[in-house]
């Protein structure tokens, strides 16, 4: 019987996968004062753990490496040798270089083995480095040739081989039947044997529990030595067993074994015990061809498979909770139906009844189906911890992480595209924001910077802020460097959110240097696009020698969106309430014409440029009046801008339907969505439409500021 | 058919045994640490218990000692998974009543043939 290993791969990956992120945390949290044991076990477990799965599926080179993690972790377990800071380095070194390894196995890629090979040679260095006895650093997968090579013998002649064996007096509490043995020892020729009984005591003194029998076993095999002991293997310690040689039969029978011999398959159930150790060195080269031949084509066509979006795990009791609302579902479909073949007027309470109970049972359902793409947002947050630690080395900087909010859960493709603006964020934290020990001291902070990450959810979206206790935004720097850039002009007069907005302005670094952790001028404005492409919305607050925060909103899921319905003449459109300030009936009094044929609404301090929808879409409003109409006041990104629109209809949630898989990209929709009434409706993307009206908030912002600022100020 | 309970805390080996157990027609139950494998145990009599040393929760070694004392249990052939590098481990095994063990890495053919033997 041949099993297809292959089909464990994927798990295994995952498992391994997991593992590494556990021993990161745990090498991450791990003091070298006080070290707790625990901790050192669970480090080991999952070094263990990888090394024995990927020996078993073949990944020899995963076990090579495994292996001196491991004999370095058990002797720290053990106690026979202390923890150093060295040693989390290079564990931790050794986690990312293990990840790399197994991702390019997973893709079937080929694997750079030259950081393992280099990894592994200073994990040696440390194991010989002292008078420790040296405790096989072989790895495992190659230990067993001694054993191979002992058995060569001479399998082609018959031998008669005595064997005493007197096992030890509990061998049966260990659930070694002698039986078995014999069983076995019969496989492998004649067999005949005796019984000791001479320590057999009188029935009296009899515990049945022990084994008093002892036995001298004949048997005539062309098996060697090895062979006959291979089948004690798991008693011989305990007892008393010798092997010896009665007559040797030489003849020309032994040309006819050795062919024979040869061509035993693997497979072959009598010869096992030898084939064992033969089998466990020819596992690697099976699984190199097989690699190999999978490789070249890949490597080839030169594309890169990834195979991270492939599959998702759910907790059972997300299914078991699906499974109950189906059956409930089917419930009530059977009750309708039933009431559907003998309907009449009086049953119509009851299907009204049995109606409600469909739409709680489907949104019900369509929850749960939600949830099952939702994780916890500790995937994106695990990494940052080791980011933090090794950043702030390189710093210079002392910094510690701390983690909120762990478990809020977020739609896993939400969760993907917003790992790296994360990154990005926190890098900035790191190099801007948080200030070297000695600049710390001096402004009478504790020497150790903080970062903290936060999510939580809020209604129908999450809230992630990304938190330090730094220096906070310097507005002079940011100002300068503004009209530097030609952003602003020398004389702007701009407010604290204004200022913090010129941050997410494409070219904007304010870095004395470009560093390696940050400052290349490409960031921002890339963090805030990738946001807003999740329909998520991202601010910053920032109080000077306080510190800054990063706010970012996301939507829970891309599926399904909490829409405002808008009329607009006949047209019914959809705007993501996300992105709904407030609405208001227009007032005449509060709408401005700005020379240049904008309109402005002031709004208590601000001024908004008003939009006309069916101006953009051309479409036929129902009155073009804008005192007859109603003001949707949106924010996308910074710039908020006040939408004319007919009336507000219902609020509701809508299934998000692709325009670009279902026709094509059309500026200023996002997607579509079908209504209860069937009818196909539009949502409107707010970045777009702004962006189409040719409204820059800046510009109008300075124009109202030239026209209004001297009302102001009186 | 023979039942075996299957004990080991890393997914992909626990998969890969049970798939080759059962796939040879024994009866295969799970378990995923030491005490799970000790609750399934009481739960009802198997005829082999194939099981992983380094554990959390419960490790192979305490499960063997727990598994001898229950008078069920007192002769049921027990297999250690051990690696080749951990030699006391075998030791401490038998110490605790193990009827023998399967080095890792092992191979599926290996293992049924181990299974096989012991089982009759």
């Amino acid at each position: 019987m041949s099993i297809d290993l292959s089909q464990f791969h994927q798990i295994f990956y995952e498992e391994s996968f997991e593992g590494l992120d556990v021993m990161e945390s745990s090498l991450l949290e791990l003091d070298c004062e006080n070290v707790d044991k625990e901790m050192i076990n669970t480090i080991f477990r999952s070094a263990h753990s990888i090394k024995g799965s990927s020996g078993t599926f073949g990944f020899t080179d995963i076990t090579e490496f495994t292996h001196v993690l491991e004999t370095l972790l058990d002797q720290i377990r053990e106690g026979s040798r202390r923890i150093t800071q060295e040693h989390i380095d290079l564990l931790l070194k050794s986690v990312d270089c293990l990840r790399g390894l197994l991702h390019s196995l997973q893709n079937m890629e080929e694997a750079e083995l030259g950081e393992s090979k280099e990894l592994i040679s200073l994990f040696n260095a440390i194991l010989d480095g002292d008078d420790k006895p040296n405790t096989s650093n072989a790895p495992a997968s190659t230990n067993s040739p001694g054993k191979t090579s002992e058995i060569e013998g001479d399998p082609g002649s018959l031998t008669v081989w005595s064997v005493r064996f007197i096992p030890d007096e509990n061998m049966l509490r260990t659930g070694n039947e002698p039986v078995r043995m014999f069983r076995e020892l019969a496989e492998l020729g004649d067999l005949t044997s005796e019984a000791i009984v001479s320590k057999v005591p009188d029935i009296v003194g009899l515990n049945p529990e022990l084994c008093y029998l002892g036995w001298v076993l004949t048997l005539t095999s062309e098996q060697p030595k090895e062979r006959i002991t291979e089948i004690f293997e798991w008693v011989i310690d305990d007892a008393e067993i010798s092997i010896t040689e009665v007559a040797g039969l030489f003849g020309d029978m032994e040309i006819e074994v050795a062919e024979v011999d040869a061509d035993v398959e693997p497979e072959d159930v009598a010869s096992a015990p030898t084939k064992i150790t033969e089998d466990t060195l020819q596992v690697p080269d099976i699984v190199e061809e097989k690699t190999a031949v999978v490789k070249a084509p890949s490597a080839k066509d030169g594309s890169i498979r990834s195979n991270e979006t492939s599959s998702i795990r759910v907790g059972t009791d997300k299914i078991d909770n699906l499974v109950n609302l189906v059956g409930e579902l089917v419930i009530t479909q059977s009750m309708l139906g039933q009431l559907g073949t003998e309907f009449d007027a009086s049953k119509l309470a009851k299907l009204q009844e049995g109606l409600a109970q469909l739409e709680h049972n489907t949104r019900e359902l369509q929850e749960s189906v939600m949830r099952i793409r939702m994780l916890p947002i500790s995937f994106t947050f695990s990494r940052f911890p080791r980011m933090v630690r090794d950043l702030s080395r390189q710093l210079g900087k002392k910094v510690d992480i701390k983690l909120i909010g762990e478990q809020t859960e977020l739609d896993k493709t939400v969760m993907e595209k917003i790992g790296d603006p994360m990154v990005h964020l926190v890098r900035n934290s790191l190099d801007h924001g948080l200030e070297t020990p000695e600049e710390r001291i001096e402004a009478g902070k504790p020497e150790m910077g903080l970062i903290t990450l936060n999510a939580y959810h809020q209604g129908g979206s999450i809230t992630i802020e990304i938190m330090d206790d730094g220096r906070g935004l310097n507005r002079k720097k940011i100002i300068a460097k503004a009209i530097k850039n030609g952003l602003i002009g020398e004389n702007d007069t701009l407010n604290d959110d204004q200022i913090n907005d010129l941050l997410f302005q494409p070219g904007f670094s304010t870095a004395d240097k470009v560093t390696d952790v940050s400052g290349r001028g490409v960031g921002m404005d890339v963090v805030r696009r990738n946001i807003q492409s999740l329909n998520g919305t991202i601010e910053v607050f920032s109080e000077e020698g306080i510190g800054s925060k990063f706010t970012i909103r996301l939507p829970l899921t891309l599926a399904i969106l909490d829409g405002q319905l808008i009329q607009l003449g006949a047209q019914t459109y959809i705007i993501p309430l996300i992105s709904i300030l407030e609405s208001l009936q227009a007032d005449a009094r509060l709408i401005n014409h700005v020379a240049g044929g904008c309109d402005v609404l002031r709004l208590r301090e601000d001024y908004l440029p008003i939009i006309r929808l069916w101006e953009i879409f051309g479409v036929e409003p129902v009155s073009k009046d804008i005192s007859d109409s109603l003001l949707v006041v949106l924010e996308s990104g910074n710039e908020k801008i006040a939408l004319v629109v007919d009336d507000l209809l219902g609020q509701q949630q809508v299934v998000i339907k692709s325009m670009e898989s279902n026709y094509k990209k059309v500026e200023g929709i996002s997607g579509a969505t079908i209504l209860g009434d069937g009818t196909v409706s539009l949502i409107l993307d707010i970045t777009d439409i702004i962006k189409m009206a040719g409204v820059h908030h800046r510009q109008v912002k300075k124009v109202a500021h030239g026209k209004f600022g001297g009302h102001k100020a009186a | 058919m023979a039942k075996i309970l299957a004990v080991d805390d890393s997914a992909s080996m626990r998969q890969m045994v049970s798939f080759t157990l059962q796939g040879a027609g024994y009866d295969v139950i799970e378990a995923s640490d030491g005490q799970d494998a000790l609750d399934k145990a009481k739960g009802g009599p198997v005829d082999l218990v194939l099981s992983d040393v380094n554990m959390p929760v419960m490790d192979g070694i305490a499960l063997i000692k727990n598994l001898r004392a229950l008078p069920t249990y007192k002769y049921t052939p027990i297999l250690m998974l051990t690696t080749e590098s951990a030699g006391d481990k075998k030791a401490e095994g038998k110490a605790a009543g193990a009827t023998g063990w399967i080095v890792k890495p092992f191979n599926p053919d290996q293992l049924l043939n181990t299974i096989k033997k012991v089982l009759g």
